[in-house]
């Protein structure tokens, strides 16, 4: 048995420790959110937060974050920053098939409560791991651009 | 023909009448719909008896629209939502005519029935080829204006009086002396009438919707994680399973050792099929494992033999020769012998795979009576039909639950992994969402055709071509999906642009050169023929324009004064990014430009050279016409995302094929466009009252020649096969 704690709740998960995160997330916690695109921390889909930082949930044994705090897709909508980011992506019409957006929300927010300066190259940073295969990314750096703005963080 | 229409018309009248009297208490409304093209198997089974409709109106489905009791209004779908955002656009069409908010329209996905759903210009039941718009334009609005005009009646007929002095707006009917109605109280009655012949439509400039940036419906469920894509979907009972296919194509399974398999903690069976295995367990990491701890000997078969130099060397050889005529127009022989010069190149583009970032994802729960599916299909009724195939099921007793789809560019016009799930789930006695993993996915994709296209023209006095002779040799989807080529021998997909091009020629003679790669079979995606063709056009008139010393923008002009709404957009590109005025130093502008899918699409890429083989992309400008607009932000979004898409291939990708087997696995060898990476796309929208136009693939069409125009401006390099990287560029 491990515990996991995610998005607030404690959870006691009866699985190998060498599974994903990422697969305990979906399959054990039925938390869809997050999602499945590559497996190697190749596109980003599988985004989480470990302790506030973006991780590759598809990549990390469960049993190496027993004890931290995961926070899902699912988990962000109390927190005003992370409203603002949601609302920012539809303002923006970000989102096209949508699979990639957990991921790319994930990325963006975690860029967001970390920095107190952000420009487009601490975009390109923060978000080059997420691939959208819609290629949606004009309208991503936009909507990053506007809640720092609107948070006051955007210094080009 | 005609008999026919009308005679299927007739049909279709009745069932309308009878969904009525057994709709769930509400308005019923379909509009009119064609028949479908033989050549659809669901299609064909259908003409003869063979198969159900699926889903019939007399159980209560409406065609289109359906009004509740409530006021709601449900609206029936007969496209899939696959991130274009077309359901907005069908629900924006229905509501400018039946006078309702956006709100209170719900969508749901169309079942399978040919009969009903069928795309007229696709000629099947399905969701592709950028037709949504251009193909339910008139029936969507044509469904909205009659529930609206049944309505409006009801409500005069209760105040007994005059349909003409009553209106409607906002899901209500007005009389004229103020009195008003809500639609939920009017349903009854309206389902008593029978449908109006005399529907009129409205005037683009009565629009108070349509040509609005009304925003998507489907969104707000996708910025939190709730929305909910094939690969999510949890049903009780339901066990994981994932599937190796033989890494050949066309190979068999000789013999399977699954004893470690076995023992991953989770696994529940392990499923062998001639050319598949397959584990089932609790979740997809045992799934996995379980998969990799499978000892599989495989009989790889005659594709084995097979290298990506194989396939090359083939289509250069197909090229050289003449094949089947697709077009003559004028004699080309004689312009070639006239012209004061000839010009000839051979344009090249790779293999491609789809890969949309959602996996190949079907839940199946097979039963002795019957079959549920459900997935993110870009062709029910094909899902339908496999379905029934695999398990001997009537196609009615098989029930198809369409789903949001995670990406499809053509991938999910195929059913193969459908069948796959439904071959596995019929070996268990239990429901099983079938996930490919990301490996699975790429190297057993059906894969857009490695093509050659060689283009000879004949050239005047100024440069200008007279004439010009088109070999193109590549597999044939077509023939791949449909069975057969048509009699005559050419591929109608891949020759499409390149048989009526938008340049003003004397005389022209299109030749399809079918050379079958065997290797891996050749699919749709984000475009083909349209593309192909585009691609070796607009690249070999740039070099016609660079080898008569003229502007290439101007130099299409010219060939181009015919074309006015062309001439427009291209006059409207030019202004946005100053044409005439000077490239700064080490910088190159490349152009192309084209009628695609309904649309007209210019595009312009603006390099920097970094050292000699570095490509930054300074700007990319595209200007559409794409008729009248539904959404001008799904436009927009549509253009940006698709010529991103199209430039991640034309700058990376390639499929390579060694001793049978897909060498790409997974995106870190068949890497996309990062962020980093993308410039911004400026789309500019030609205001139009024209019939509208497709945009899903426009984009995607224009920006490969474009980039190698611009490759050729920035470094005087005149690269002729896709993708860039290949010749030595890279990002800088
Ligand atoms: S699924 Fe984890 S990075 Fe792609
Ligand atoms: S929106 Fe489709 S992959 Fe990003």
């Amino acid at each position: 048995m491990l515990t996991l704690n995610v998005n607030g709740t404690t959870h006691q998960v009866d699985v190998p420790g060498d599974m994903p995160l990422l697969w305990v997330i979906r399959d054990i916690l039925k938390l869809t959110g997050t999602k499945f695109g590559c497996g190697i921390a190749q596109c980003g889909a599988c985004t989480v937060h470990m302790d506030g930082k973006p991780v590759r949930s598809c990549v990390l044994p469960v049993q190496s974050v027993a004890g931290q705090e995961i926070t899902t897709i699912e988990g962000i909508s109390e927190k005003p920053l992370a409203r603002k980011v949601q609302r920012a992506w539809l303002d923006h019409e970000v989102a096209q098939c949508g699979y990639c957006q957990s991921g790319q929300i994930m990325s963006a927010l975690a860029l967001l409560n970390d920095q107190t300066s952000i420009n487009d190259h601490a975009i390109d940073l923060a978000m080059a791991g997420n691939l959208c295969r819609c290629a949606t990314y004009t309208r991503i750096r936009e909507a990053i651009k506007d809640v720092s703005e609107s948070v006051g963080v955007w210094q080009p | 023909m005609k008999d026919q229409q009308v005679k299927l018309e007739m049909a279709s009248r009745r069932r309308f009448l009878k969904g009525i009297s057994a709709a769930l208490g509400g308005l019923v409304v379909g509009a009119w719909l064609p028949p479908m093209a033989p050549k659809s198997a669901a299609a064909e089974a259908v003409a003869q008896g063979k198969a159900s409709l699926g889903d019939s109106l007399a159980d209560g489905f409406g065609a289109f629209v359906r009004v509740g009791h409530d006021g709601r209004v449900a609206l029936i779908s007969p496209k899939a939502e696959m991130g274009q955002g077309i359901q907005t656009g069908i629900a924006m069409m229905v509501a400018e005519e039946l006078e309702v908010g956006l709100d209170q329209i719900d969508i749901q996905e169309a079942p399978p029935n040919a009969e009903l759903y069928t795309d007229a210009l696709l000629q099947f039941q399905a969701t592709g080829g950028s037709t949504s718009t251009r193909y339910t334009w008139e029936p969507l609005r044509r469904a909205g204006a009659t529930a609206r005009m049944l309505l409006v009646r009801a409500a005069a007929s209760v105040w007994e009086t005059d349909s003409n002095l009553c209106h409607a707006r906002d899901g209500k009917v007005f009389g004229p002396t103020g009195q008003k109605i809500s639609y939920g109280d009017l349903v009854d009655l309206a389902a008593t009438y029978a449908l109006p012949d005399d529907v009129i439509l409205k005037r683009p400039e009565d629009f108070h919707l349509i040509g609005t940036p009304a925003t998507r419906l489907d969104t707000p469920t996708k910025v939190n994680g709730q929305a909910k894509f094939t690969i999510d979907l949890d049903m009780p009972g339901m066990l994981i399973t994932s599937a190796r296919a033989c890494p050949v194509y066309g190979g068999k399974v000789r013999q399977v050792d699954d004893k470690a398999a076995r023992r991953v903690p989770g696994v529940r069976d392990i499923v062998i099929l001639e050319d598949v295995v397959a584990v089932t367990a609790t979740n997809t990491w045992a799934c996995f494992q379980g998969l990799k701890a499978l000892n599989i000997e495989w009989d790889y078969g005659a594709n084995s033999k097979i290298d990506s130099a194989v396939v090359d060397q083939k289509l250069q050889d197909a090229i050289q020769r003449d094949g089947v005529v697709a077009t003559e127009k004028g004699a080309i022989d004689a312009s070639l012998q006239a012209a004061s010069s000839k010009f000839e190149a051979v344009y090249e583009q790779p293999f491609l795979s789809r890969s949309p970032l959602e996996p190949m994802s079907c839940v199946v729960h097979v039963r002795d009576d019957g079959c549920d599916l459900w997935v993110g299909t870009q062709v029910p009724g094909f899902a339908q039909q496999t379905a029934a195939a695999v398990t001997g099921l009537k196609p009615e007793q098989v029930k198809v639950h369409n789903q949001w789809i995670g990406g499809a560019f053509g991938r999910r016009l195929d059913f193969d992994f459908i069948t796959q799930a439904v071959r596995i789930a019929s070996k268990v006695s239990y429901p099983v969402k079938l996930t490919w993993s990301r490996e699975e996915d790429m190297t057993h994709d059906l894969y857009r055709p490695q093509y050659a296209d060689r283009m000879t023209a004949a050239v005047n006095g100024e440069g200008f071509p007279v004439g010009w002779q088109h070999r193109i040799a590549g597999g044939s989807i077509f023939a791949r999906y449909v069975g057969s080529l048509p009699a005559s021998g050419v591929d109608p997909d891949a020759v499409e642009v390149a048989v009526d091009p938008i340049y003003k020629l004397d005389s022209l003679k299109v030749h399809f050169i079918r050379e079958e790669p065997e290797v891996v079979p050749v699919s749709w995606w984000r475009g083909v023929g349209v593309l192909r063709s585009t691609f070796a056009i607009e690249c070999f008139v740039d070099e016609l324009a660079h080898n008569a010393g003229k502007d290439p923008l101007s130099y299409r002009k010219t060939l181009l004064a015919h074309k006015p709404r062309v001439l427009t957009a291209l006059d409207l590109l030019a202004s946005k990014v100053a044409w005439d005025s000077p490239v700064p130093r080490g910088r190159g502008r490349g152009l192309a430009v084209g009628e695609v899918f309904g649309s007209i699409v210019v595009t312009m890429v603006e390099l920097s050279a970094i050292g000699e083989k570095g490509v930054r992309i300074e700007r990319l400008v595209t200007v559409v016409d794409c008729g009248l607009v539904t959404n001008p932000t799904s436009v927009k979004a549509q253009m940006e995302g698709g010529t991103l898409f199209g430039l991640s291939a034309a700058l990376f990708n390639e499929i390579d094929i060694k001793g049978g087997q897909v060498q790409q696995e997974n995106f870190h060898a068949y890497r996309q466009l990062r962020i980093s990476e993308a410039p911004p796309v400026e789309v500019h929208i030609v205001p139009s009252a024209e019939a509208p136009g497709g945009v899903g693939e426009a984009g995607t069409a224009l920006i490969g020649p474009a980039l190698l125009n611009a490759v050729n401006a920035t470094f005087g390099d005149r690269v002729r096969r896709l993708p860039l990287v290949r010749s030595g560029y890279f990002i800088a």
